[in-house]
């Protein structure tokens, strides 16, 4: 991905003494996020900073979420790495939801803040001050904290401190600048023996003009970097310390209880709410347009009393539709529809009369829900024309924007307050509103703070999902079975372009999408629209390379020839999994490749078939391309999390529409893999010298077409439908061989 | 009114005797390094001990529990070291550290909980015990580090 940015670097004296360093970068405006909670020609900043204390404490200042990506970890390793701090002695704070204006308008923008870090506000007064024009840099998906954030602001503004620091210390010792050196902390003249701390410089660093461009390691150069440093936010979470969003607790505070319309997109017609409002600890029922409330003293108190009352809603259109409905309109569309273009090349329709072959397949994914363990919530507190928010999102910074907006406030009369993510995947982006405009909405009744909390089951069922989809391709082959023409149409919309594209060579393609809409709304999931595109792809080319009698992994390699870093990662993959090799009797190896997020990935999946007929995952081989490495640990635990999470969609993964509502309630009914289920993973990271590559989604795109591939080597039995919970299996022992 | 005894500390509770004890420890006492994860017993989130057993607490009144010994994640560490002193850890806790299993850590608690239990039980759990007796969901899917960091435990 190529983006163009100038980068601007500010920075502060500090109270006290100390050098702040912040960042700023400039994104496209078109932005969605800051189009949607600014609209046209507002300016929006956010900035990364790095304060140093007289004592040599280093503090980073992280604007991303930390939903157990590690991201805080690693961001700080790469400020701390290009400044060349003690590591030991680097701090870690989640940087506050504010945003930079254009000029002058930027004091505004800190000193509106409550909670701002008092380092920051020094930062009003400073008139030298350059700013950057920037997009939402706050948001946490994409797997793009590391790969934008880190290399393009905490890189930099490391580097830029650190050349202040020299550059101080060379003024100081009268001695040129190219003689100093900084390790650890410190600034030393070797000539002449002299050593200054970091914090000793930071006052008088402060004063100097920072460097436009200043000059980063190179990799041989890295001390911090490139090693499986330990997670900062793990020792709390390993004795319930951990502050998630669901955790806010005051004394005074009240908790809500909702129902929301069950078939999406009605109203609340009427309420009973008698037998409830006499129930202990009972404050209030509140109704909203689309949804009722009952607030209590205690959310099992207000739960409770939901379940006495009696709400109705609106009839709709989309009361009788259910999956069966869907994906039946799914395939009128794909019949009757020519759809849009997403990639063409050649002529595929020409081609497909010359095949002596044609191959045709439709594959299905169902609805997913995102069920981070962390059930939705919001907590919210209005009063004196201010709100404070305690929500766990993946960007605090639009959080700020909405509560505000729905609230009537100012959006520098809103604060959110930081938290751990109890997992997001997706779930806690912008426009995943529901939550947070209900939790509003209810605050705004009281002057207290009101937690409300999505169970379980409203979790499941107001969720916005993973679409459904389905995909039709069409391949022409010639007498030899190479591909001479790939067709593809599927269900849309799109949300990540090029997810449908495939690496292969095969000059004559046509792949198109028709309209997906339906009345269920989706959203981003891991991986995004990866997660069914990989499915579908690296199914039915498995299914030609069958067809061609080629083994799937030297199929694909030839098809590869101009795609040297997918070949690796697949060879690599091969290697380790012993593809090739002779297996335990009764399981086959299945394989499949994705490139997403910057990132190559390949899985080798070693599968069985239980004796209850079910698939048994006992092992994938992942090989990860990522560019480079900055904390291989936690590099490897995106890895294993991402078979999981994929896996847990792969065997179980469905959402179903019935009545036009998703029937299903909790986890019993949205099974997840767990400790009996979970494969051994082993993970190889591989170091092409590319430009950084996401780790947090590029794992979960394969595994599903991993385990069907294996699975076809095993029973014959083509898996075009997910999940796997719906099919059985019959051990075919003379397949086995293929 | 309910006595319930948490963390060796006796408090009573004026709620209901059907309230299960997950929120009155995150909503009347503040303990919330409890997790509510599923409230119908399916997900673990919640678990805590009582006289040392792993319990679901979603699902599990105080008028069950009155008079019980229950452990939280608060109190973990000092319920099962000889000599406590504030910060330390149990075994359990230190290896989730040194093999850096939790992610979010959100089901952490409760999967600390659910091992602390099994190993005190049986100290060398075969894979088949630990599959049959820790099942509890990891959305961010930290299984084979908590199987990892079970065995370095168990071997230690
Ligand atoms: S919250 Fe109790 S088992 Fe899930
Ligand atoms: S660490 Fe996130 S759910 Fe287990």
């Amino acid at each position: 991905m190529k983006i163009s940015r100038r980068r601007f670097i500010l920075s502060s004296a500090v109270v006290g003494g100390g050098l702040a360093i912040g960042y700023a970068a400039t994104r496209p405006s078109g932005h969605r996020i800051a189009n949607d909670t600014l609209g046209e020609g507002s300016a929006r900043y956010l900035t990364s900073f790095l304060k140093i204390d007289p004592d040599n404490r280093v503090t980073v200042y992280v604007n991303h979420s930390e939903m157990g990506q590690g991201s805080h970890t690693a961001l700080a390793m790469m400020a701390a790495d290009e400044l060349d701090a003690a590591w030991e002695q680097v701090r870690i704070e989640q940087a506050p939801a504010t945003d930079l204006y254009a000029a002058g308008d930027m004091a505004i923008g800190f000193a509106g803040e409550f909670g701002v870090p008092s380092f920051l506000m020094p930062l009003i007064e400073a008139s030298a001050m350059k700013i950057a024009q920037i997009g939402n840099l706050q948001t946490t998906g994409g797997s793009a904290s590391i790969r934008f954030t880190g290399q393009l602001g905490m890189r930099v503004a490391g580097a830029a401190a650190r050349e202040m620091l020299i550059q101080c210390a060379a003024v100081r010792w009268g001695v040129p600048a190219d003689e100093c050196t900084t390790a650890l902390s410190y600034v030393h003249h070797n000539a002449s023996g002299q050593s200054l701390s970091y914090g000793e410089l930071a006052d008088a660093a402060a004063r100097l003009e920072p460097p436009e461009a200043p000059t980063l390691k190179e990799r041989k150069q890295f001390n911090i970097m490139g090693k499986a440093l330990s997670r900062v936010d793990i020792p709390a979470k390993v004795n319930g310390s951990a502050f998630y969003g669901l955790d806010y607790k005051t004394e005074d505070m009240l908790f809500a209880a909702i129902r929301l319309a069950p078939v999406f997109g009605t109203k609340l017609v009427s309420v009973d709410a008698t037998e409830a409002l006499e129930r202990r600890g009972v404050k209030k029922v509140i109704e909203l347009e689309d949804s009722v409330a009952v607030v209590a003293d205690n959310y099992w108190r207000a739960k409770e009393a939901l379940k006495e009352v009696s709400a109705e809603f609106e009839r709709s259109d989309n009361d009788s539709v259910s999956s069966a409905d869907i994906a039946a309109r799914f395939d009128e569309e794909l019949t009757r529809s020519e759809g849009s273009k997403d990639f063409e090349a050649g002529d595929a329709e020409a081609s497909l009369t010359q095949a002596s072959e044609i191959i045709e397949a439709s594959y299905r994914v169902p609805y997913l829900a995102h069920a981070p363990m962390e059930p939705m919530n919001c907590t919210v507190h209005i009063q004196n024309g201010r709100a404070d928010v305690w929500t766990s999102t993946q960007d605090p910074l639009a959080v700020r924007g909405r509560v505000a907006s729905v609230a009537g406030l100012n959006e520098r009369a809103v604060t959110h307050h930081p938290s751990y993510l109890g997992g997001g995947f997706g779930r806690r982006l912008p426009f995943n509103w529901n939550v947070i405009d209900h939790a509003t909405k209810i605050a705004m009744q009281f002057s207290v703070p009101v937690k409300t909390v999505f169970s379980r089951e409203d979790d499941m069922q107001q969720d916005y999902y993973r679409p459904a989809a389905t995909s039709n391709f069409k391949a022409g082959l010639d007498s030899n079975g190479n591909i001479l023409a790939w067709h593809n149409r599927y269900t849309g919309p799109i949300q990540t372009p090029g997810a449908a594209h495939i690496p292969y060579a095969v000059d004559h393609q046509s792949i198109r999408v028709v309209d997906g809409d339906t009345h269920v709304p989706i959203a981003a999931w891991r991986s995004v629209d990866h997660s069914q595109q990989t499915f579908f792809t690296e199914s039915f080319i498995d299914e030609l390379a069958h067809r061609a009698g080629t083994n799937p992994f030297q199929f694909r390699m030839e098809l590869l020839n101009k795609h040297p870093r997918h070949q690796q990662v697949l060879q690599v993959a091969a290697e380790a999994a012993g593809y090739g090799r002779n297996l335990p009797e009764g399981r086959a190896l299945g394989i499949a490749v994705q490139e997403s997020f910057g990132s190559i990935c390949a899985e080798i999946a070693e599968v069985s078939i239980g004796s209850d007929g079910k698939p048994v995952v006992h092992k994938v081989t992942a090989a990860i391309d990522c560019g480079w490495v900055v904390n291989p640990d936690t590099a490897k635990a995106q890895i294993e999390s991402g078979v999981i999470f994929g896996l847990t969609a792969a065997m179980y993964g469905e959402i179903t529409i019935k009545e036009g509502r998703v029937s299903q309630n909790n986890f019993p009914d949205y099974e997840m893999v767990r400790m009996a289920t979970s494969p051994e993973i082993d993970v190889h990271l591989i170091e092409s010298g590319a430009s950084l590559g996401g780790l947090g989604e590029p794992a979960t795109p394969p595994i599903a077409a991993a385990v069907t591939n294996a699975i076809y080597i095993l029973t014959g039995q083509r898996i075009r439908e997910l999940p796997l919970s719906k099919h059985s299996f019959r051990h075919n022992s003379t397949l086995a061989k293929a | 009114m309910a006595t319930l005894k948490i963390n060796g500390t006796e408090y009573t509770l004026d709620v209901e005797p059907e309230m299960p004890l997950l929120w009155a420890l995150r909503d009347e006492l503040g303990l919330t390094g409890t997790k509510f994860g599923c409230g119908v017993a399916s997900c673990g989130a919640c678990t805590v001990q009582v006289n040392g057993n792993p319990v679901r607490s979603c699902v599990m009144p105080v008028s069950a529990v009155q008079g019980q010994e229950i452990t939280t994640i608060e109190g973990l560490a000092e319920s099962t070291l000889a000599h406590y002193e504030p910060g330390d850890l149990n075994a359990v806790q230190k290896a989730w550290i040194d093999h850096q299993v939790p992610q979010c850590g959100y089901c952490q608690s409760g999967m600390i909980m659910a091992v602390s239990s099994l190993l005190t039980a049986n100290p060398n759990p075969s894979d088949a015990e630990i599959d049959a007796s820790i099942n509890n969901v990891c959305r961010c899917g930290s299984y084979p580090r908590v199987r990892k960091a079970i065995r370095a435990i168990a071997n230690a």
